[in-house]
């Protein structure tokens, strides 16, 4: 198998892990933060 | 990170006045120097003599492996801070850590075994170095288990911060496998005295290095912020109920 292959398959593997461990903690915390928000906001 | 520096980051209030700036600064400057390291790391650097291609794997695989260990590393610091001085944010800490030491963990062992089948000619071997990562990658699996189960429960999460730290006795092992179990995987190529990789194939790493650090000091800090806000609602929740 083409080198490249295997260069791609693990950059690719890389990339969608870190940027779905991210997105994961950026929606935990805007979710969090906007209902603590509310809450406080709330009579 | 001193000690003088964690007891004043400890104070729930101040830490998350600093954090909230901060944890843009990190995915910014994170996203900026890995974007450039891996496209560096892919177009301008030469194939190794050897490996070919795949040497580029290196660019990802390394900064895995040392933000998988660092992971840890800040979890038995958090576990140390939470049952010697009991710091309101050394259990969020410690929590917060270890989603993202387990995601890089895991990169670590898929990248390498992708790296290993044309370099070794087989996706895993129980050597040394990849076993030691793999329990690793499982000690995270049961810290996490353990701290939801003591949170669901209302504990302080004492249990997990005593795992955190007999856990960290692997550390160690990680980084000595390769010279105690010479096997597959290859010796130290960096040491803090020098490396053994060519410097035209070398420089992009400290690129993707420490973008990869401020991507993972992100995380941990929108975790963290997330857990805070959680114990907000809690808190609120229940005084509520008591009026």
């Amino acid at each position: 198998m083409n080198q490249w292959a295997f260069v791609i398959a693990a950059y690719a593997v890389a990339i969608i892990a870190t940027a779905g461990l991210l997105a994961l903690s950026f929606r935990a915390m805007r979710r969090a933060e906007a209902e603590a928000e509310k809450l406080k906001n709330r009579k | 990170m001193t000690a003088k520096h964690m007891h004043f980051l400890a104070n729930p209030a101040r830490f998350l006045r600093i954090a909230r700036p901060a944890t843009g600064w990190l995915l910014s400057v994170g996203v900026v120097l890995t974007a450039v390291g891996v496209v560096s790391g892919l177009t301008f650097t030469p194939p190794d003599y050897l490996q070919g291609e795949t040497v580029r794997i290196m660019y990802i695989h390394v900064p895995a492996a040392w933000l998988g260990m660092l992971g840890w590393a800040g979890i038995a610091a958090a576990a140390i801070s939470q049952l010697v001085w009991r710091h309101p944010l050394a259990t969020v800490a410690g929590r917060a850590f270890a989603p993202c030491g387990a995601t890089f963990a895991a990169i670590c062992l898929i990248t390498g075994s992708i790296w290993g089948r044309p370099t070794w000619g087989t996706w895993w071997e129980w050597d040394g170095r990849l076993t030691s990562m793999l329990v690793l990658f499982f000690l995270y699996l049961g810290y996490i288990a353990l701290a939801a189960s003591e949170r669901e429960r209302g504990g302080e999460g004492r249990l997990a911060a005593l795992f955190g730290l007999v856990g960290a006795i692997n550390l160690p092992i990680i980084h000595y496998s390769v010279l105690w179990w010479r096997t597959l995987h290859q010796g130290e190529s960096i040491t803090l005295t020098g490396t053994t990789i060519a410097p035209s194939i070398l420089w992009p790493l400290p690129l993707t290095m420490l973008g990869f650090t401020c991507l993972f000091a992100a995380g941990s800090l929108m975790l963290m912020r997330a857990q805070l806000a959680q114990l907000r609602i809690e808190a609120r929740i229940r005084r509520e109920a008591r009026a």
